[in-house]
C-alpha cells in the first residue's frame, strides 16, 4: 500500500498548480515562508508599526485634551481617535505581540522544530496584517470606525440612515473585527496543537517553561472567546445594513445582549493580553536573579486559575446598567477573587527575586517595573469590585487609568523585558544596554506621569470620550501634565526603535547564551537554524538547559559542571542536513487576500466585489488542499 | 524599643502619611462633579465604602513597590559575593499563606460592598420626589409628574428639594412622541451621571432603569452623560438645583403656568419661529407640559444655562445658537428640514450655513429677533 502511494507521488511531481516556492531568502521569502520565526519577526515588525500608529492616535488624543475646550481636532475625529487607538492597542498591537512571541519562543522552549501548522500559521499572519489593513483604510474610504472600541449597540448598530454614527466606519469596525478574529483563532489552534503534540521528549506539562504554558492558556481562550465576539459582531453588521432588529429595542431587540456577549469575550481577552505578559516575566525573572522560579506549580496554576475566573466576571463592565443586586454581587465577588490568584503571582516573582543574584539589565527592568506597575492595576482593579464605587469610576478617566496601569504598565513593560531579553536570540545581537535604560527609566516616568493623575480627574468627575471638557471644573493642570507625560512615552518609544534598528548590524555579537539561560532556546546559536536543533533534545528536568550547566550543593547552591555548555557547541557545528522541514508557499497568502476582499464588499454592498472575493479565496484554499508536499 | 519594631512603626507611619497625603490632595477641585466632595446621601456612603479601601490599596501598592526595589537593590549581582545564590524553588506553607491572607481582607470587603449594593438599591420611599430623566443626542430632558399626568417638562437644568429622596425614571426613547424619532430608530445609550450625589445608572432604550438620591445641601449639583452616545457626548451636560421645599414648590409651580408671552404675541420673533424657519416642528414653546424632540422652551429663559447645559444663557450666546447651533456643539444635522426619513438628522441644525435646497437662510438680524422672543420666556 505504502509503495503504491509513493508511486503514485512520484510519478506526479507536480499534481498541485504551481511547484512550492524554494526561497528562503530575500523578499519572496518573507511572503511565502512557513518558518514559524520568520512569522514570529513579521507579527513582531508589523505589531510595532501598529503600535507607532496607535500612539500618534493618542498622541493627538493628548494634544486636543491638553487644554479645555480643544480645537486640534473635531468631535468627529476625537471619536474617530479614540475607537482606531483602543482597537489598534488591542486588536494589532497587543495580541500580536504575544502571538509573535509565542510563534518563535514556543517551538525552541519545548523543543521543536516547528509549530504543528505550518502553512496555517502563516496564513493566521496574514490575515490579521489585511485586517489591520483593511481597517485602517478607512480612514481613506468614508471615516475610520468611531463607535468605540467595544461598540455599543444601538449606537453602531442602528442603521446608516438613522445618522447616530455617520460614515462607514462601524461597518469598518465590525468586519475588520471578525477579519482579526480568525486570524487569532488560527494560531491559538496551532499553538495548542503544537503544545500538546510537538514537546521534544521528556518536555512533560509540568516541565515547560511558564511562558509556554501562559500561551497555551492564552490560546484555549481565544478559541472560546473569539466565537462570541464574532456573532456579536456579524449581528452588528446585519442590524446596520441589511434591516435586521437583534438590538433595537423598538422592535423587540434588546442593546445589553450585545453588552453581554462582548464582555463575556472582552473580559477574557484582558487576560489573553496579560497572561503572556506574565509569562514573559516568569522566565526573565528568575534568569536574571540565577534562582529558579519560586513556586513554579503554583504560578501555572495561578494563570490557569486567572483563565478561568476570567469568564464569570463580564458583567462587571455592566455595572452601571441596572442589572439587580443579586447578579452584581455576584460579580463584584467574582471580580474580587481574580485577585487572589493575581497576588499569588505577584508575591512568587517576588520571592524568585528574593536573595537571588539580582542583575539589572534593561530586560530585568523593565520585568521588575511590571511588578510595581501591574500591581498598581491591580489594586484599582479591586476598586472597581466594590460596586457602588464603581459606578463613580465607570466611564471615567479612574478607568482609563487602571486599564492603563494593567496593559501599559503590565503587559506593555513584560513586552519590553521581553524584546532585550529575546532580540539576541532572534538577530543574534544584544540591544545597546545604555540606551536600554534611557528606554525604561523615560518609558517608567512618561508612563506614571500620563496615567496616574487620570486616577484623580476620573474621580474628580471627568469621564472618557470627551473631545473636550469645559474650563473651569479643575481637571486644566492634571491634564497639560498628562500630555506632557504622553510626549516622554512618545520618546521612549523612538530611543527602543533607533535601538532595535542600529543594534541589529551593530550590536554585540550575542552568542548562542548571552544571559546565562535556563530554557531550551539558549542552547542552540542565535539566530537559531531554519531546523532550530539539529538534534531534537531530550530533557530531563524543568529549566533542564540550566541544569546542564549547573547543579546545586546541599545547601542548595549553584555549582557550575565543567561540561555546561558543551552541547550547544555540538548542536552549532551541524550542517542541518537531511533534516526536512516543510516547504514554503504561495496559498497562505492568497487565500488569506480574498477575506478583506469579501470584508469590503460587506461594507459596501457589491456582489462584483463579493464575488471576486470569493474566487479568491476559493482558489487559495483548493490550492492550498492539492499542493505537493515539496 | 528594639530596632525591628521601630522601623515597623516607621513604616506604618510613613504609609498613614503617604495614604492621608493622597486623601487630602486627591479630594481635589469643588467643581460641583467632585465624585469624593460627596453632597448627597447616597454618595456620601459610597465614598466612605470606598475611601478605606483606597487606602489599603495605596499601601498594598507601596508595599509591593518598596519590596521590589528594596530586592533589586539589596540582592543586586555582586560578582564573587552572591553569584552562587542558593536555589529556593518554592515554599508550599509561605505560598498558601499569601494566598489566603488577602482571601481575607477581600472577605472583609466584600461584607460593606454587598450591604451597601442591597441598599442603594432598595425601593424608594414613599415620599420619593418621581422625575423621569429621558436620554436624547445629546440632551435631556427631565418630566415631572402629579399622579402619573405629566404636568412640568423642561430641558438640561432640573430642581428639586433638599433632604428629599428624588427618584429617577431612567428612559431613552420618549413614549409620548412614539417610538420613533423622524430620523428613524430609538435612542442610544446613555448614562445618567452626578457625580457628587450618586453613582451613574445607564439610560438603555428599550429597559426601565431607575436610581434615586437625596440632596443633603441646597446647591447646583453638576451632571454629564457618562455612556459614549455619539457625535456630542462630550457636551451632554446637565445641572440638578437643590433648594429648600418651598423654594422648589415655587419652581415647580412657575414652571406648569402657561408661557409668559404666546407666539402670537411675540410678533415678527414668533413668526420667524413659528412659520420661516419651522422651530415648532422639533420645539414646544408654548405648553410646558409637552415633550417635544427638541428640548421645551416654555420657560427658556428661566434657566441659567442651555444647549446641553454647555453654555450661560445669555443673549449673545443665544443669537449664535440660532444662526448656526453646530458650530457651537457639533451635530449631524446637515439635512434636518429635508422630509421625514429622508435626511440625517440628530442635532439642531445650521439656519445660516449649509442648509438643505429650498430652505431659507437666516440673517443675524433674524437670529436676533427669534433670540429676543425667546428670552422673554421667563
Amino acid at each position: 500500500m505504502t509503495t503504491v502511494e509513493n508511486a503514485v507521488a512520484v510519478s506526479e511531481p507536480s499534481a498541485g498548480l504551481l511547484r512550492r516556492p524554494r526561497a528562503n531568502r530575500g523578499f519572496l521569502s518573507w511572503l511565502t515562508t512557513v518558518d514559524h520565526k520568520k512569522i514570529g519577526i513579521l507579527y513582531g515588525c508589523t505589531a510595532l508599526i501598529f503600535l507607532v500608529l496607535g500612539g500618534v492616535e493618542a498622541l493627538l488624543i493628548r494634544l486636543q485634551l491638553f487644554q479645555p475646550n480643544g480645537t486640534v481636532l473635531t468631535a468627529g475625529q476625537y471619536n474617530q481617535m479614540f475607537t482606531m487607538h483602543g482597537t489598534t492597542m488591542v486588536f494589532l498591537v497587543g495580541m500580536p505581540i504575544a502571538v509573535g512571541f509565542g510563534n518563535y519562543f514556543i517551538p525552541l522552549m519545548i523543543g521543536a522544530r516547528d509549530v504543528a501548522f505550518p502553512r496555517i500559521n502563516m496564513f493566521g499572519y496574514w490575515v490579521v496584517l489585511f485586517g489591520g489593513l483593511f481597517l485602517y483604510s478607512s480612514f481613506f474610504l468614508g471615516g475610520a470606525p468611531n463607535g468605540g472600541w467595544f461598540g455599543y449597540t444601538p449606537l453602531t448598530s442602528a442603521p446608516l440612515a438613522s445618522g447616530f454614527l455617520p460614515g462607514r466606519g462601524p461597518d469598518f469596525w465590525a468586519i475588520g473585527l471578525i477579519l482579526l478574529g480568525i486570524g487569532s483563532t488560527t494560531s491559538a489552534i496551532n499553538f495548542i496543537v503544537t503544545v500538546i503534540n510537538m514537546r521534544c521528549p521528556g518536555m512533560s506539562l509540568m516541565r515547560m517553561p511558564v511562558f509556554v504554558w501562559m500561551m497555551l492558556v492564552v490560546a484555549f481562550l481565544t478559541v472560546f472567546a473569539l466565537p462570541v465576539v464574532t456573532v456579536a459582531l456579524i449581528m452588528v453588521w446585519f442590524d446596520r445594513n441589511t434591516g435586521t432588529l437583534f438590538f433595537a429595542p423598538a422592535a423587540g431587540g434588546d442593546p445589553l445582549l450585545y453588552q453581554h456577549l462582548f464582555w463575556i469575550f472582552g473580559h477574557p481577552e484582558v487576560y489573553i493580553l496579560i497572561l503572556p505578559g506574565m509569562g514573559i516575566v516568569s522566565e526573565t525573572l528568575p534568569v536574571f536573579s540565577r534562582k529558579p522560579l519560586f513556586g513554579y506549580s503554583i504560578v501555572v496554576f495561578s494563570g490557569i486559575a486567572i483563565g478561568f475566573l476570567g469568564w464569570g466576571v463580564w458583567a462587571h463592565h455592566m455595572f452601571a446598567t441596572g442589572l439587580g443586586p443579586v447578579a452584581i454581587s455576584a460579580f463584584g465577588l467574582a471580580t474580587m477573587l481574580i485577585a487572589i490568584p493575581t497576588g499569588v503571582k505577584i508575591f512568587n516573582w517576588l520571592g524568585t527575586v528574593y536573595k537571588g543574584s539580582v542583575k539589572l539589565t534593561s530586560s530585568m527592568m523593565f520585568s521588575l517595573g511590571f511588578i510595581v506597575l501591574f500591581t498598581l492595576g491591580g489594586v484599582s482593579g479591586v476598586t472597581h469590585s466594590i460596586v457602588p464605587a464603581d459606578t463613580q469610576q465607570t466611564d471615567t478617566y479612574y478607568v482609563v487609568a487602571h486599564f492603563h496601569y494593567v496593559l501599559f504598565g503590565g503587559l506593555l513593560f513584560a513586552l519590553f523585558a521581553g524584546f532585550y531579553y529575546w532580540y539576541p536570540k532572534i538577530f543574534g545581537r544584544m540591544l545597546n544596554e545604555t540606551l536600554g535604560k534611557i528606554n525604561f527609566w523615560t518609558l517608567f516616568i512618561g508612563m506614571n506621569l500620563t496615567f496616574f493623575p487620570m486616577h484623580f480627574l476620573g474621580l474628580w468627575g471627568q469621564p472618557r470620550r470627551t473631545y473636550r471638557y469645559d474650563a473651569g471644573l479643575g481637571w486644566d493642570t492634571l491634564n497639560k501634565l498628562i500630555t506632557v507625560g504622553s510626549f516622554i512615552i512618545a520618546i521612549s518609544v523612538l530611543v527602543f526603535v533607533v535601538n532595535a534598528i542600529v543594534s541589529k548590524t551593530r550590536g554585540a555579537i550575542a552568542g548562542n547564551d548571552p544571559w546565562d539561560g535556563r530554557t531550551l532556546e539558549w542552547s542552540i546559536p542565535s539566530p537559531p537554524p531554519e531546523y532550530n536543533f539539529a538534534e531534537i533534545p531530550e530533557v530531563n528536568s524543568r529549566d533542564d538547559f540550566w541544569y546542564r550547566k549547573y547543579t546545586e550543593d546541599e545547601e542548595g547552591r549553584l555549582v557550575p559542571l565543567p561540561s555546561g555548555g558543551a552541547e550547544a557547541e555540538a548542536q552549532a557545528a551541524h550542517d542541518g542536513h537531511g533534516i526536512h522541514l516543510p516547504a514554503p508557499s504561495y496559498y497562505p497568502l492568497v487565500m488569506a487576500l480574498g477575506l478583506p476582499i469579501l470584508g469590503y464588499a460587506a461594507v459596501f454592498h457589491s456582489v462584483w466585489v463579493a464575488i471576486i472575493g470569493a474566487i479568491v479565496l476559493l482558489f487559495g484554499m483548493y490550492a492550498w488542499a492539492i499542493e505537493p508536499a515539496d | 524599643m528594639t530596632n525591628r519594631s521601630r522601623r515597623k512603626r516607621l513604616a506604618v507611619v510613613a504609609s498613614g502619611l503617604v495614604g492621608l497625603a493622597f486623601v487630602v490632595a486627591g479630594c481635589g477641585p469643588a467643581n460641583g462633579q467632585n465624585s469624593l466632595l460627596p453632597k448627597g446621601t447616597q454618595a456620601k456612603e459610597i465614598n466612605n465604602l470606598i475611601v478605606p479601601i483606597f487606602g489599603v490599596a495605596i499601601v498594598v501598592a507601596i508595599l509591593v513597590g518598596v519590596a521590589t526595589v528594596y530586592c533589586a537593590v539589596r540582592f543586586r549581582a555582586r560578582p564573587g559575593i552572591n553569584d552562587r545564590p542558593r536555589q529556593v524553588h518554592g515554599n508550599p506553607p509561605l505560598e498558601i499563606a499569601w494566598t489566603l491572607i488577602p482571601a481575607v481582607i477581600l472577605a472583609v470587603i466584600a461584607v460593606p460592598t454587598v450591604s451597601l449594593i442591597f441598599k442603594l438599591n432598595e425601593a424608594p420611599k414613599p415620599n420619593a420626589l418621581e422625575v423621569t430623566a429621558v436620554g436624547k443626542q445629546w440632551w435631556w430632558q427631565f418630566d415631572y409628574k402629579d399622579q402619573g399626568v405629566k404636568t412640568v417638562v423642561v430641558a438640561d437644568e432640573f430642581h428639586v428639594p433638599v433632604g428629599r429622596q428624588v427618584h429617577m425614571t431612567l428612559t431613552g426613547c420618549d413614549p409620548s412622541l412614539g417610538t420613533t424619532p423622524p430620523t428613524g430608530d430609538c435612542n442610544v445609550i446613555h448614562s445618567f451621571w452626578v457625580p457628587e450625589l450618586n453613582g451613574k445608572r445607564d439610560v438603555i432604550p428599550g429597559h426601565l432603569n431607575t436610581t434615586t438620591f437625596t440632596a443633603d445641601k441646597p446647591g447646583t449639583y453638576l451632571g454629564q452623560c457618562a455612556e459614549y452616545c455619539g457625535l456630542s457626548h462630550a457636551n451632554m451636560r446637565f445641572r440638578v438645583i437643590a433648594q429648600s421645599e418651598s423654594d422648589f414648590q415655587a419652581w415647580l409651580a412657575g414652571q406648569h403656568e402657561g408661557p409668559a408671552i404666546t407666539i402670537e404675541q411675540a410678533g415678527e420673533g414668533g413668526k420667524l419661529f413659528a412659520q420661516k424657519y419651522a422651530c415648532t416642528n422639533c420645539h414646544a414653546a408654548e405648553d410646558s407640559s409637552v415633550s417635544s424632540y427638541g428640548p421645551n422652551l416654555t420657560h427658556l429663559a428661566s434657566r441659567s444655562t442651555f444647549a446641553s447645559g454647555y453654555y450661560k444663557l445669555t443673549r449673545a450666546n443665544l443669537v449664535d445658537w440660532i444662526y448656526n447651533a453646530p458650530s457651537m456643539i457639533p451635530m449631524e444635522s446637515k439635512d434636518c428640514r429635508l422630509p421625514v426619513g429622508q435626511g440625517i438628522c440628530v442635532g439642531m441644525p445650521s439656519f445660516s450655513q449649509n442648509t438643505p435646497a429650498g430652505q431659507p437662510t437666516m440673517t443675524r438680524a433674524e437670529a436676533e429677533t427669534i433670540a429676543d422672543y425667546l428670552l422673554q420666556l421667563k
